[in-house]
């Protein structure tokens, strides 16, 4: 039913967190979390609330700090490196609550994006919009997100559903090759989620995917590979028709006690999933 | 030497119960409030001028230096500073200063510019002195009783704190304000109430500081950043924090002052930045302050 | 449907665009010490002021950082050019490039010291190095002159054709062009791809760092920057009025500052010119009545400003249609 392309055989490994724990004092909100995203993927991480997955994000971008563990992009050790660092090598988030730039508008928020990653961003001479790459490119990404209307108003007036679309055109206005999306959706009116789903579905083949998201329409229909993570455990990984079918998850999402705690001893007891 | 470090205690007593108002407001409200001296400066003006105008004993113009000085900051939170809780603390910062000019020109206009004078008792005056040569402990009455005063007013101030249940609904309302009105706790209350009594406190400090620490129009101003300095370094979700940052700031301003003239305050503000690069959150913060 | 090209190029380059009515401003702020001779003392004075508002405005406006302190860089440049004059040389350019030099260095140090840390931390650090310039130019006394100042400090002819006269023409003349030559300066700098970046910076800081800006070295870059123009503002001061004393560091003058900017409106560039133009008059039709009059009415006014709502008092940025950001909530 998927329409989704599977994971071509043999793709590499671009983004992998290997062992990754956080302990917040005595609360351990990543409990040895190893997780590989293989290039071209629209690979899903879905739990119930509580279960990390935010935090997953913010030690893979370098907002937090591992308690241990490792994580490699393209091949390389990003664990040490800033955030803004970790950007610069290809890997950008969105999230989950827009994190905009209010007093500009899209245009002026796109273009100065765009500059950046065209490494113009130190030029302090030049006007923002003299050059003709950048506005070129910033006048894509306002026609791909349907935001060319609005490009002149001041962020902070915009209604939300074109707010959750800026946030991931700034996103991609990084020119990312991997891409972390916290809950694109989230508190989307429906009558705008269209236009927000159809975006995300019409992202660049050869950008790598991780989708935090509890749209289970959005989920399946996006994915071809999940990861379920529950109280900061990995509880199973596979593609959708075998997480659809899995009894454990089924449970964690039903909410039975008994076999959650027995999902989990076993899947702790397996190591690394998958 | 041990002379120093007593005159230095003691003056970092004062400054912590100065301060202690303004590190509880400021963790508190999250509230930048540079205005916190010029209740300091009314409490020690309220006391001038009950004792040269009206002949009353020192003693008893401290507990009113009190009260006045708690009155005023009642008044101003419930009326002026309420309001400004959610601005940026930009605003907050223009306020607090604006504030302190006015009080500052107030004082200057109705009492002058000159330093006011206090006649202290005749037995808070003199000196004893312990021990001989290097090792000599003189220990100024006065100082020793600002000390015990300080002391005990810290004891209470713990003792409120841990274990009354307006100390609890403090704490909690420190903690997370939104749990804490969630939880019933009034919220109003406990701010008006604090800020009084931080307020009140700063009053007394200036009426006690009045001798030691001279008292004119400029005190709110000259004294600002000391008081900062006890907050940012001592933190603010404790008050054992300022109270050890007040005693640090205490003995090394006296002491640097003694040994090294001409440096004078030039080691308190270098030794406070160099604390603040090294530790921004503060020196004795448990966990992430504000 | 695409919009052409130069309509998204149009938009983003209207704000860098000088307006029509901006032209003869300038040329009758010019013209001014010629003009209104007998004013060119305060002229000279409210171009200085300016000059020093526009500094923090940079670091105020554009990047969100409250500042108490900036009077450190305002002194650090007025005694290193009266020092350079005086020991030295008395050429007026140089002294300015060196006041500059000096406040930049001091600036490029202390922007280690204010990007770590919360509000408050910051705030304290920036009094904190205030208060130390202050001591040190206060126990140098040897070189400084301590108390009394730096006294007779006599400059060269401007460009070694003009000399600086006892009406103050040369030295008003002085004072607008360099404010002029800055202020053309820093706007192209707000409105290039590193100034949005600023802006950026300002309005979500956690956002700007998700995409790759590197805070930091921005953040330190445009404190030395401020820093340096703050110096240029205190040379000018020291070199246009002969001397150099202990309250070019008083916490008045940052709290002044940062009360001029606010009033002429934070975040577009003429908020400084505005602010100080209306400060200055005031100042000298209110202080002449008594001193204390004015500290109590400035106090008065930052209340009723706050109280009232910043914005609500002052909208400068409708009058530039797309122009740089106004004041923020």
């Amino acid at each position: 039913m998927s329409t989704v392309h599977p994971v071509p055989a043999g793709a590499e490994t671009v983004l992998s967190a290997q062992g990754l724990v956080m302990k917040f004092g005595g609360i351990t909100a990543t409990n040895n979390v190893t997780l590989n995203l293989k290039k071209g993927a629209r690979h899903a991480l879905i739990g119930p609330n509580g279960a990390g997955k935010t935090t997953l994000i913010n030690l893979l971008t370098g907002v937090l700090q591992p308690t241990e563990g490792k994580i490699i992009l393209e091949g390389r050790d990003i664990t040490e490196l800033a955030p803004y660092q970790r950007v610069r090598r290809g890997m950008v988030r969105t999230f989950q609550i827009n994190q905009l730039f209010d007093t500009l508008t899209p245009l002026e928020t796109l273009a100065m994006t765009v500059s950046q990653h065209q490494g113009l961003g130190g030029k302090w001479w030049q006007a923002l919009g003299s050059q003709k790459r950048a506005t070129e490119r910033c006048e894509q990404l306002l026609e791909q997100f349907h935001l060319t209307g609005v490009m002149a108003q001041e962020t902070r007036v915009l209604a939300y559903g074109k707010r959750r679309l800026l946030e991931i055109a700034i996103a991609l206005a990084c020119e990312p090759r991997v891409l972390l999306l916290d809950e694109p959706v989230a508190g989307v009116p429906a009558g705008e989620r269209e236009e927000l789903l159809q975006t995300v579905a019409a992202l660049p083949a050869d950008v790598s995917v991780l989708l935090i998201e509890h749209d289970m329409d959005l989920v399946f229909s996006f994915a071809n590979r999940m990861t379920v993570l529950v109280n900061g455990t990995v509880l199973t990984e596979g593609d959708p028709d075998q997480i659809a079918n899995d009894p454990r998850v089924k449970a964690v999402y039903l909410g039975h006690g008994d076999e959650i705690n027995d999902a989990m001893e076993v899947a702790s007891a397996e190591g690394a999933a998958a | 030497m041990l002379t120093i470090l007593f005159d230095g205690i003691a003056y970092g007593m004062l400054l912590f119960i100065l301060a202690v108002g303004l590190a509880v407001t400021m963790g508190l409200m999250n509230f930048i409030n540079l205005a916190h001296g010029a209740f300091a400066m009314v409490g020690g003006y309220i006391t001038v001028l009950l004792m040269q105008k009206m002949g009353v004993p020192f003693l008893v113009c401290l507990p009113l230096a009190f009260l006045g000085s708690a009155l005023l900051g009642g008044v101003l939170e419930r009326t002026l500073y309420r309001p400004l809780y959610h601005k940026p603390h930009l605003d907050q910062v223009l306020f607090s200063i604006g504030l302190t000019f006015m009080a500052v020109a107030t004082a200057d206009y109705f009492i002058g510019s000159s330093q006011q004078i206090i006649q202290l008792p005749e037995w808070l005056k003199g000196r004893t002195e312990l021990g001989q040569g290097d090792w000599m402990l003189g220990m100024g009455h006065y100082r020793l009783f600002i000390i015990a005063v300080c002391a005990a007013l810290t004891v209470a101030l713990q003792y409120v704190l841990t274990k009354t249940r307006f100390g609890s609904r403090l704490r909690a309302s420190v903690d997370d304000q939104r749990v804490a009105a969630g939880m019933g706790i009034n919220v109003n209350v406990v701010f008006l109430g604090t800020f009084a009594v931080g307020s009140g406190l700063a009053g007394l400090g200036g009426a006690l500081g009045a001798e030691v620490l001279g008292l004119d129009p400029s005190f709110p101003l000259k004294f600002m950043i000391y008081f900062l300095i006890v907050v940012a370094v001592g933190g603010t979700s404790s008050i054992t924090g300022p109270l050890l940052a007040a005693l640090l700031l205490g003995i090394a301003d006296v002491a640097g002052k003694y040994y090294i003239p001409k440096l004078g305050g030039f080691i308190v503000y270098s030794l406070m930045i160099m604390i603040l690069i090294w530790r921004p959150q503060g020196l004795f913060v448990r966990k992430g302050g504000k | 449907m695409t919009n052409s090209p130069t309509n998204s190029q149009n938009l983003l380059l209207q704000s860098g665009r000088w307006k029509l009515w901006e032209y003869p401003l300038w040329l009758l702020a010019l013209a001014s010490p010629f003009v209104l001779s007998s004013h060119a003392l305060i002229i000279n004075e409210i171009a200085i002021v300016a000059l020093f508002a526009l500094s923090l405005d940079l670091i105020l406006g554009y990047t969100g950082i409250v500042s108490l302190g900036h009077a450190a860089f305002f002194g650090m440049g007025a005694y290193s050019a009266a020092l350079f004059a005086k020991l030295v040389m008395p050429d007026p350019l140089l002294g300015l490039a060196v006041g500059m030099a000096a406040a930049g260095l001091l600036g490029a140090l202390c922007s280690a010291t204010i990007l770590r840390g919360t509000d408050l931390t910051r705030l304290m650090v920036t009094l904190g190095v205030g208060l130390i310039l202050m001591e040190l130019a206060n126990k140098l006394d040897w070189l400084t002159g301590g108390a009394d100042g730096l006294q007779g400090v006599i400059m060269g002819p401007l460009l070694g054709q003009f000399e600086f006269d006892l009406s103050g023409r040369t030295a008003a003349w002085y004072s607008i062009t360099v404010l002029l030559l800055v202020f053309v300066v820093a706007r192209r700098f707000v409105n290039s791809p590193f100034g949005a970046t600023l802006k950026a910076i300002r309005d979500n800081r956690l956002r700007a760092m998700a995409i790759g800006i590197p805070v930091t070295s921005r953040l330190a870059v445009v404190y030395t920057v401020a820093a340096a123009l703050a110096g240029a503002a205190g040379a000018l001061l020291a070199q246009t009025t002969g001397f150099a004393s202990l309250d070019v560091f008083e916490f008045h003058r940052s709290a002044d500052v940062m009360l001029i900017l606010v009033v002429g409106g934070v975040g577009w560039l003429y908020g400084g010119v505005v602010g100080a133009i209306v400060f200055k008059l005031m100042q000298d039709a209110i202080s002449s009545i008594t001193p204390q009059y004015w500290t109590f009415w400035i106090g008065l006014f930052l209340v009723v400003l706050v109280l009232v709502g910043r914005e609500r008092l002052i909208r400068p940025w409708t009058w530039m249609r797309r122009g740089s950001m106004g004041s923020k909530s």
